[in-house]
């Protein structure tokens, strides 16, 4: 059963780049990691891809990516640098924007941030196919605004309770609070294959009991299970390399898994 | 170190300053000499009182409640207090104006007002916000607390007969919609607003005269959730 994807992305005007929000509610369950190679994997597939680090407060993108960057949005919504200097290189073939802290001092938003950040993703969106934006973890209000500036919203999370009890809690606030519903999953850090397919199972039972009946009658949420990614030690070398796994061991399982991810996506 | 002399009074425009306050009604200590440091500092405090507070209802004004806001956020991002913010629109409003004149409407808005202030702690923030929309920032109050408080403000409005004229008076009903902060997050005042403002339209395109609070419990994940999402709950259902 391949899902089609949301018709609202499909009939927007052509070659307007599809937004894909990466949020997972618990930190360190691999959601930059995910972000990055997943754009590596669309790019290797031929796509024009974009991944803007919308973790405003505590961004990483850069650490991840082993990125020294010179200038970053927070230089552009100051006046002190044109967007296009702010679009980085990175070596899985995207490119990257990066928020650079400072630019929401102790993550607080204001009216004239959000409006610049709206008005550069809808500035962007024409030059690229994908525009991924890595947002914060928790769920605060400022990665709910980073989400809702994207049409599609992809939760990672881990078989850990806690994993998936912040990711069910995420859900449910998107479903809730920003109308969301259909809503992707990529299971990481799989101990076996078919975990990812029952974990979506048992989040999506949770989610027909108690979020449905919050929402207006007749709704439904869905959610997809876009992959599971196994764990590997593959990712622990890499990720301590700072080297992206599509690229340093794509035959490692964890970089397959990956790469049928943008698969998917694609699809 | 000598400390710089207070610039003398003489040597500032105060007029418009001092024309401002008698205006309003507000005046200086009796006992501070015209031009003494004691004076300017009453005269400053005057203003700044004056500054935060809307000329109509006497109310926090939105520069005031802004102020406030960001103040709670940060309390709250410490605490993990529970915090609820109201907004509330009187319905109907242009009605009133329309058809008994904006004197009137001001009399609704000022006795609204002041029945806003008597529902509520002295510790919580009444601001009139624009027009006819107030706002009320309750410190530390848990989501059952939040729904009698709004309920009991929604029915005392509706009680009010507000005198226009002689012998004349108009009923009037308010809607409020209200979210509470999320607690240990720091969340962004602009943000919690509008998550307000967005149960406020639900509050009047589901009729109007009502309390839509956004479920404070849509960030917690209970015991029931938990245990049917780690398949407890299906050995439970077996038996």
């Amino acid at each position: 059963m391949t899902a089609r994807k949301d018709p609202s992305t499909r009939s927007a005007p052509p070659r307007l780049a599809r937004t894909l929000a990466v949020t997972s509610g618990k930190g360190g369950v691999g959601k930059t990691l995910v972000s990055a190679n997943l754009a590596a994997s669309l790019a290797r597939r031929g796509q024009r891809v974009l991944v803007l680090d919308a973790d405003l407060g505590l961004a990483n993108l850069d650490v991840v990516l082993n990125l020294q960057p010179k200038v970053t949005l927070h230089d552009v919504f100051n006046g002190k640098a044109e967007l296009e200097s702010a679009i980085l290189s990175a070596p899985g073939g995207f490119s990257v924007l990066l928020a650079g802290s400072g630019l929401v001092e102790y993550s607080r938003l204001t009216n004239d941030v959000r409006e610049q950040l709206m008005g550069i993703v809808e500035k962007l969106k024409p030059h690229f196919d994908f525009i991924l934006l890595d947002t914060g973890a928790g769920i605060s209000d400022v990665v709910l605004f980073a989400v809702s500036l994207a049409s599609e919203v992809l939760v990672v999370a881990t078989p850990e309770p806690t994993s998936l009890t912040d990711a069910y809690a995420t859900i449910k606030v998107l479903a809730t609070q920003q109308d969301r519903r259909h809503i992707k999953l990529i299971v990481n850090q799989a101990a076996r294959a078919g975990e990812g397919r029952a974990i979506r199972g048992q989040l999506q039972q949770v989610i027909d009991r108690y979020v449905l009946p919050a929402l207006p009658t007749g709704a439904t949420l869905k959610l997809e299970l876009l992959g599971e990614v196994l764990s590997d030690t593959a990712v622990r070398e890499a990720v301590l390399k700072r080297q992206l796994i599509v690229e340093a061991m794509p035959g490692c399982p964890a970089a397959a898994a990956i790469g049928a991810l943008a698969v998917r996506l694609l699809a | 170190m000598v400390a710089s002399a207070p610039a003398p009074a003489n040597a500032i425009e105060l007029h418009t300053a001092l024309q401002l306050l008698a205006q309003a009604g507000r005046e200086l200590p009796a006992d501070a000499e015209p031009g003494s440091v004691q004076w300017m500092q009453a005269l400053i405090d005057a203003l700044c009182d004056m500054s935060s507070r809307d000329a109509l209802t006497g109310l926090a004004n939105r520069r005031q409640f802004e102020v406030t806001l960001s103040r709670e956020v940060d309390r709250v991002a410490r605490s993990g207090e529970p915090a609820l913010v109201l907004m509330a629109d009187i319905d109907n409003f242009k009605v009133v104006n329309d058809k008994h004149g904006h004197p009137a409407g001001d009399q609704v808005i000022k006795s609204v007002a002041a029945t806003l202030l008597e529902c509520v702690r002295p510790m919580d923030t009444v601001a009139r916000f624009g027009g006819e929309e107030f706002m009320i920032i309750l410190p530390n109050c848990p989501p059952a607390f939040g729904h009698v408080v709004a309920e009991r403000i929604r029915a005392q409005i509706e009680r009010l007969s507000v005198g226009i004229a002689p012998g004349q008076h108009v009923w009037t009903t308010i809607s409020i919609g209200g979210a509470f902060a999320p607690p240990w997050v720091r969340s962004s005042p602009l943000i919690w607003v509008e998550r307000a403002d967005r149960q406020l339209y639900r509050a009047k395109t589901s009729g109007r005269n009502r309390v839509c609070l956004e479920h404070a419990e849509v960030y917690q994940v209970s015991a029931e959730e938990k245990s049917m999402l780690f398949g407890l709950h299906d050995s439970q259902d077996l038996e």
